[in-house]
């Protein structure tokens, strides 16, 4: 009887009436996320399938995409790890400046990605503060795919840092305390005990710090380069469609992102619950 | 009623009438420019905004939005209510025209094919010249590198783009494929394709990179007072194109607006003597030079120049889908069996 009452539509709640709330929350996605992405759909369709398919095999798209997606992938997983990492100083350790470091961390938020753009470039081209030590090294970040990394992992920070520090926050220290006095070393500690704790928040955090690279023009077009085949990203190529006054190319474009990225989100969730059932509800 | 409360109505009711009525008078015109003419166009709108009330008593408000030629066109056909529209590239014109908002036969309306002024594409360098650039030759050479934005996002770089393009052909004599060789190897030593002209301007001049800027005659001239000749210098190689950015009323909107007069008399103002003289003054070159100043006339140099209209790229219709569509020769240049 717990799924069937987990399915039940009317369940006493503090906001009245389910009918209103649904019929609302239907309403407003549709307005705002799925008739926008519809239209944008639709507009693909009108080049029939053939059309669509040229468009996205052609190798600039798939270099374009490629690149988009690769360097998102990247930079979601180095912030997946390193966001971790800062969540747990922030809420393990007491330390001055504590608080500030905290608001730092929504930064990339705040700051309109233009401007976080124009910044980076500012810093890693090879006259600024850390492109200069870096050049006489050999090594290039602005206008190369590194710096492209570097602009989306500057950008997806906040995601991982923000869904995993509540739960540690919530995580009971005992519990560790307890695999210490049984015996676990301190990695077995972190692989067994706190790591499976923590892998709901942080494949969220994943998912959307790699949702919001995917798509990120702002940030990257500064710090790219923009030369096809090598540093040219997907969003650019759709407003390079644009300029070009091909509307149907350019949602053709879109629709592609669209559709991988739904694919890697579906994954994400697959993996969640596949854990949910191998390891229990956490 | 309390007196003094039908005093204060009677004395808002007068006032508001009184406010509305000069308030119908006013016009608000929307001039949809492309970047670099911001400084200018603040010039004339101040002048004409005086004149038109000298002769009319009507006061007018001319608004201005700037951006990226292509972006521009794309906003007026998605509905931007702008009454006229002044951008870098014919073929923005004639896009706008396509979807119905600006009559066919736009470039005949107003004198000199409706272009009140035109530029040219100069290089600038670094101080002293260290990579000796001298011609477009020395930016097909190894080593050198050169930074122009984007021809398929920016209006100006199309420009860059052919003026290469009209050197290499009276180079080789005509021959296309040696044309197509020179154009791959200038573009090969591009390290940053920005999206527009500015930000062209903003990698070679604060980051540091590149050799050589390809720059419209006025940015560049506006980059040296800016920056200060102890910098940069212009070099003016041997051809170059004459980049002749056209303007024209967008009828539609006028229609619906009410606005065709004062729009019309607008572009027509820009063909005065007084805007003419400030055009050479803002360091583009006027479509009527005798009313320029000729110390301003003469700091623009001697070069041959070409048009997009000559028989080499018979006009945008022609240039526009050759060069850069989908696929065309722009296109070629990356394409991945060539990058060695």
């Amino acid at each position: 009887m717990a799924s069937i009452s987990g399915l039940a539509l009317k369940r006493p709640s503090v906001i009245p009436g389910f009918g209103l709330a649904l019929g609302f929350a239907l309403t407003y996605l549709g307005l705002i996320v799925l008739i926008p992405l519809g239209a944008m759909v639709v507009k693909a369709a009108s080049l029939g399938l053939p059309g669509f398919w040229d468009i996205v095999s052609s190798p600039r798209t798939l270099a374009a995409l490629r690149l988009s997606f690769l360097t998102a992938l990247f930079a979601a997983s180095i912030n997946a790890v390193f966001g971790v990492v800062i969540a747990w100083v922030l809420v393990r350790y007491r330390f001055p400046g504590k608080r500030l470091l905290d608001a730092f961390v929504d930064l990339p938020f705040a700051l309109p990605t233009a401007v976080a753009g124009i910044a980076l470039t500012a810093i890693y081209a090879p006259n600024g503060w850390i492109g200069g030590w870096l050049a006489p090294l050999g090594i290039k970040v602005a206008y190369t795919p590194l710096g492209i990394l570097i602009a989306l992992i500057f950008i997806g920070l906040p995601f991982v840092v923000r869904t995993v520090q509540p739960v540690l926050e919530e995580f009971d220290r005992e519990i560790e305390e307890a695999a210490a006095t049984l015996g676990a070393r301190r990695a077995q500690t972190i692989s067994r005990v706190i790591l499976p704790a923590l892998m709901p928040a942080i494949l969220t955090g994943f998912a959307l710090a790699l949702a919001r690279a995917v798509g990120e023009y702002g940030s990257v077009i500064f710090i790219a380069g923009n030369i096809p085949y090598v540093s040219e990203i997907a969003p650019l190529l759709i407003v390079i469609r644009l300029e070009e006054f091909g509307y149907a190319e350019a949602t053709a474009i879109g629709t592609a992102m669209l559709l991988i990225s739904f694919g890697m989100l579906l994954l994400v969730h697959l993996v969640q619950a596949w854990r949910r059932r191998r390891f229990g509800n956490d | 009623m309390n007196k003094h409360l039908r005093i204060i109505t009677t004395a808002a009711a007068f006032s508001l009438t009184a406010a509305a009525i000069p308030a119908f008078a006013d016009t608000t015109l929307l001039n949809a420019s492309y970047d670099p003419t911001r400084e200018l166009y603040k010039q004339v709108n101040a002048a004409f905004a005086k004149d038109w009330k000298e002769k009319t008593g009507e006061t007018v408000t001319i608004e201005q939005s700037h951006g990226g030629s292509g972006k521009q066109a794309r906003a007026v056909i998605d509905g931007l209510k702008a009454d006229v529209v002044t951008l870098a590239l014919e073929g923005d014109i004639d896009n706008i025209a396509k979807s119905g908002l600006i009559a066919e036969n736009w470039r005949s309306r107003l004198p000199d094919a409706s272009s009140p002024y035109a530029s040219t594409i100069v290089f600038l360098v670094r101080k002293g010249n260290p990579k000796a650039i001298k011609d477009w030759d020395d930016l097909a050479k190894d080593g050198v590198e050169v930074i122009t934005p984007n021809p398929k996002t920016s209006g100006g770089a199309r420009w860059n783009y052919l003026a290469a393009w009209a050197y290499a052909d009276q180079k080789y004599g005509h021959d296309e494929e040696k044309n197509k060789e020179f154009v791959k190897k200038l573009y090969k030593n591009v390290p940053v394709l920005d999206t527009g002209a500015r930000g062209s301007t903003t990698t070679f001049v604060q980051r540091g990179i590149g050799d050589v800027l390809l720059a419209w005659e006025n940015e560049a001239f506006l980059a040296l007072n800016e920056l200060g000749e102890d910098q940069f210098e212009i070099v003016v190689p041997s051809l170059s194109i004459k980049a002749e950015p056209p303007v024209a009323v967008v009828d539609k909107n006028v229609d619906a607006k009410g606005t065709r007069k004062v729009a019309e008399a607008y572009l027509k103002f820009l063909y005065q003597p007084e805007i003419q003289k400030a055009i050479a003054k803002n360091y583009y070159r006027p479509a009527e030079p005798d009313y320029a100043d000729a110390k301003d006339l003469a700091r623009f140099p001697d070069v041959q120049l070409v048009t997009v209209d000559d028989p080499l790229f018979g006009g945008w219709k022609q240039a526009q889908p050759k060069h850069f569509a989908d696929g065309a020769i722009f296109d070629q240049i990356y394409q991945p069996a060539s990058t060695n």
